[in-house]
């Protein structure tokens, strides 16, 4: 079992989320996030002093997915959130140790 | 006695003539209706009396309720949201003790010492518990003559609330609340009574009515902004910058609740200005549009200057625009022809934003929400500007035809203005200092680091304002 995470612009939320239904991922969870990689913030001005915002809004979707199930994931975000510009976003992978179903205790690739 | 005495003599003075000319003509019964007429004659005259004074007492009342809402919520919304998050009550509750401890003191002594007989720069302690206020008006009294001396003082009250409320601007979280309310409390006696006596008060140095120095201020450009912006910076100075400023982003919170603390800033100064007619005569009317048109040109000047300095208008720079330029109207409000308000306006609109971009940044002074820069400059171009624009065609304040402001042609008004703005400087410098000083001997002014970061409203009242997460 695999932990995906994808740090993602917000406006891409909606079509990757589309796209990962597609390809037959249906569990997420979704968290707001601020960040940065290589990308400059933007800057603001409240009363004639300018601030650089570098903590930028972002969206980090995460998942547990099948070993088989990866490359899907993975393809499916990379398609649905790329843009070609600097602020695109990540995504990191992990091995899980282990998947459990609250209610009914069911472990394993059958919890996912 | 001024012009606006003569108009409510004016219908009970044809009533008579007409009731005499009547009862001139032959008739078996006259004679021994005479003294029915004279009765009837008497009592129309209180009739109208009663009836102008319920006209005036009710804008007054209306106004003292929008001066009020200038403080609740008004400055505590506009404040509030300028300031980060975890200060938002904390600046709230200033605002809201001005209004419950200013009212208390000034029942007790304030109103006295502002208004009572004294002399040139006090008041005296004739009103001391509100002793003496009428219920009744006083035709011979400038300020009451058709409104109750009790609207007054409720009124005046809303004035001396708002004033050291508007200070909190300069210290905003920092202070701790305990010292916030011993401070302004004081100040209130030892700054404000006495600006409001010396321009105000009966035999005030810079009444307009006799003074020495006859100085125009129409609704409190002098008692209000130039006390509260210069005593602003004096704090600022003395308390010292704010953990991590200036490179420390420290943005407000929530433009939206300024914004809607702004508008209802706009619309409560009708009262502040022209219930400072005192009555709901023209005079109120002039002092209405004058607040209306210098608001939008000073909100158009700062966003101008703004769109030029940043590339973008900001909706904070609009807002601090037009708050400049009500600050800028108030003491010229009921002086100046309507065109004459816009230029005002507009000059408050420039003057504002570059005391606030220019000069603070340049001295290097933490005047957390521009206390200074809005209230104190904004306060001190009004006045001297009122000297300009101040004209007899609109209030005839020294006497019916006689040339009131440089536009009259009596150019040594702004000289008197400089010296009502020059008192009114060293008053709140002298007053500031020393208050400041005792009370961090006494208490302690300023929030421990640790409570400053934590925050006022959990380090001084143990509350959050948002809990978003329930």
């Amino acid at each position: 079992m695999l932990k995906i995470e994808a740090v993602l612009q917000p406006s891409k939320l909606d079509a990757v989320k589309e796209a990962l239904l597609e390809a037959g991922i249906e569990g997420m969870t979704i968290l707001e996030a601020r960040g940065h990689g290589r990308q400059k913030g933007h800057t603001e001005f409240y009363r004639g002093r300018e601030y650089t915002v570098d903590l930028l809004p972002k969206v980090k979707i995460e998942m547990v997915v099948t070993d088989e199930m990866k490359d899907k994931a993975i393809e499916a975000i990379e398609s649905a959130a790329r843009t070609g510009r600097i602020g695109d976003g990540k995504i990191f992978v992990s091995r899980i140790d282990e998947a459990i179903r609250i209610r009914n205790d069911e472990r394993g690739e059958s919890a996912l | 006695m001024s012009i606006r005495c003569l108009k409510f003599f004016l219908l009970p003075g044809i009533l008579l003539v007409t009731s005499l000319a009547i009862a001139q003509t032959p008739a078996a019964a006259t004679a021994a209706q005479a003294p029915a007429t004279q009765a009837q004659i008497a009592a129309l005259q209180q009739a109208v009396q009663n009836a102008q004074t319920n006209a005036d007492n009710s804008w007054m009342l209306t106004s003292a309720a929008l001066v009020l809402l200038m403080t609740g919520p008004g400055l505590a919304l506009f404040y509030g949201g300028l300031v980060r998050r975890k200060n938002i009550l904390g600046t709230m509750m200033q605002s809201f003790a001005m209004m419950c401890l200013v009212t208390i003191i000034w029942a007790i002594v304030g109103y006295s010492l502002a208004f009572g007989h004294g002399n040139a720069f006090i008041g005296g302690f004739g009103h001391l518990f509100l002793k003496g206020v009428s219920i009744n008006p006083d035709p011979q009294n400038f300020y009451v003559q058709t409104i109750p001396e009790q609207t007054y003082m409720v009124y005046q009250l809303m004035f001396a609330i708002i004033t050291p409320a508007l200070i909190c601007g300069a210290f905003a979280e920092r202070m701790k609340f305990s010292a916030m309310a011993v401070f302004l409390s004081l100040w209130s006696l030892v700054v404000y009574s006495p600006m409001a006596h010396m321009v105000w008060g009966v035999g005030g140095l810079l009444n307009s009515n006799g003074g020495h120095i006859p100085s125009l201020d129409f609704a409190g450009g002098t008692v209000v902004h130039i006390t509260s912006g210069v005593s602003a910076l004096i704090t600022a100075l003395y308390l010292g910058k704010r953990v991590g400023y200036p490179h420390t982003k420290m943005a407000p919170h929530s433009l939206v609740l300024s914004f809607v603390g702004a508008c209802l800033l706009w619309v409560g100064w009708f009262g502040f200005n022209a219930g400072s007619a005192l009555n709901s005569g023209p005079l109120a009317t002039s002092a209405f549009i004058n607040t209306h048109f210098a608001t939008a040109t000073a909100a158009l000047g700062w966003t101008i200057f703004e769109w030029f300095h940043n590339g973008k208008p900001t909706a904070l720079g609009a807002i601090s625009g037009a708050v400049a330029g009500l600050v800028a109207i108030t003491p010229a409000s009921g002086f100046v022809q309507p065109m004459s308000a816009m230029v005002i306006g507009l000059v408050a609109g420039f003057v504002c934003p570059f005391m606030v971009f220019k000069v603070k940044a340049m001295f290097g002074y933490d005047d957390s929400l521009d206390a200074f820069g809005v209230h104190g400059a904004g306060g001190t171009v009004g006045a001297i500007l009122t000297g300009v624009f101040a004209t007899q065609v609109i209030n005839p304040a020294f006497g019916k035809g006689v040339a009131t402001g440089a536009i009259d042609g009596h150019w040594g008004q702004i000289g008197n203005q400089a010296i009502g703005v020059a008192i009114a400087w060293v008053l709140s410098i002298i007053g500031t200092v020393v208050l400041l000083f005792v009370v961090d001997k006494v208490i302690g002014l300023r929030v421990s680091p640790e409570e400053e970061s934590e925050g006022l409203d959990l380090s001084q009242h143990g509350e959050e304002g948002y809990d978003l997460n329930t």
